[in-house]
């Protein structure tokens, strides 16, 4: 298939399929960009720390970025075409008798199913981020990295969880011990 | 006289979103205060309550947050050309950022400083997601149906790499058979 379409319909596939904010979107652009080879997980997981430290929405970031990494200009502009043309077909539908469709039963079913389908997936995608981040030679365990990602993590759960601080601070703060971690030769 | 009105509106709706989109960092919900400030503080387009069910359509509906939210404001505000204009703009600032941060990105990710970074960066997202994941599952109702979707959409995913399509079909449907024809 031709490389710009492909780009199109999967990212409107995603757009289409997505529902909820936040990382709502990631499963399945985890497991898109992974099926075409477009991107590793870890670029992905990358991407995420570039995505939280620049403006505007993850969905529009990743896919103007997967994009222009596989077809420059116009693959950028497919995906993030692609991506919105969904909710902005759907929306401007809506916005005329919304009314009709929030008290709609058939509506509230569809979403007390895709609530806890949403909360699953995202498990899933982080699960996938777990063993990437900790085993990233498959069950050959890195001690150095190991540990370094070890310290971030209980770092930023502590930091995240008493002081509402923002991303960009433990993402700064993790990149720091990561750096040090390295120039000491612990990461190998 | 009303036609120069409306294409003032619509100029006005794409240089609001373009700031909106230009000044959130980390996504739709970090919009609403901003979108509110200006959409019904500032230019009194829309009340207190058009924010909470935008919100609401938001949530049911498909894809990204701030992209339903700028659809909405912009057709509700001036018809298609505003929806048009409000989506637009709300995506431009990423869409230029990302596409010349794209160029030096890779070559960038090279850099022995940059890899030994992201070693301690690629933990730190694995919270955010966590945190993200978190405030999902709190907002989530939680019954017998909802903790049986959630173990479902997990397992098969994670261990049997199900497409994701097909997980959201199937709940989706369970949830039509088990609440949608209950009257409310």
């Amino acid at each position: 298939m031709n490389i710009l379409l492909d780009l199109f319909l999967t990212f409107f596939k995603i757009g289409l399929f997505t529902i909820g904010g936040g990382y709502a979107m990631l499963p399945m652009i985890r497991q898109e960009v992974l099926a075409h080879g477009w991107m590793t997980l870890e670029e992905i997981v990358n991407f995420i720390a570039v995505s939280e430290s620049t403006p505007g929405v993850f969905a529009v970031n990743i896919s103007t970025y997967v994009g222009a990494e596989t077809a420059g200009l116009p693959g950028a502009l497919c995906c993030t075409f692609g991506v919105t043309l969904p909710s902005f077909i759907i929306i401007s539908i809506l916005a005329g008798g919304y009314e009709a469709f929030q008290e709609s039963t058939i509506v509230k079913g569809i979403m007390s199913g895709l609530r806890p389908a949403v909360v699953g997936l995202i498990g899933a995608a982080l699960f996938s981020v777990v063993k990437t981040v900790f085993l990233p030679d498959g069950l050959e365990i890195n001690p150095g990295q190991f540990g370094v990602s070890l310290l971030v993590v209980v770092l930023s759960l502590l930091i995240r969880f008493k002081k509402k601080v923002h991303p960009i601070v433990v993402i700064l703060l993790a990149a720091a011990i990561g750096i040090a971690a390295g120039y000491l030769g612990l990461l190998g | 006289m009303a036609v120069m009105e409306n294409e003032n509106r619509v100029w006005k709706l794409f240089v609001t979103f373009f700031k909106i989109g230009a000044f959130t960092f980390g996504g739709g919900y970090a919009m609403i205060p901003l979108i509110k400030e200006e959409v019904v503080t500032k230019q009194h387009w829309l009340e207190d309550q058009d924010i909470l069910d935008i919100i609401a359509i938001a949530e049911s509906t498909p894809g990204p947050i701030a992209v339903n939210t700028a659809t909405f404001v912009g057709k509700k505000t001036a018809g298609m050309a505003g929806a048009a204009a409000a989506t637009g703009g709300v995506i431009l600032p990423a869409f230029i950022i990302i596409y010349c941060l794209s160029f030096v990105l890779r070559q960038f990710e090279e850099l022995a400083v940059v890899k030994y970074a992201f070693v301690g960066i690629r933990a730190a997202v694995l919270v955010l997601i966590f945190q993200g994941l978190l405030s999902m599952y709190k907002a989530c109702p939680k019954g017998k149906m909802e903790y049986l979707l959630m173990a479902f959409a997990f397992v098969v995913t994670a261990f049997f790499d199900v497409n994701i399509l097909i997980v959201i079909l199937v709940c989706a449907l369970t949830g039509l058979l088990v609440n949608g024809r209950k009257q409310s």
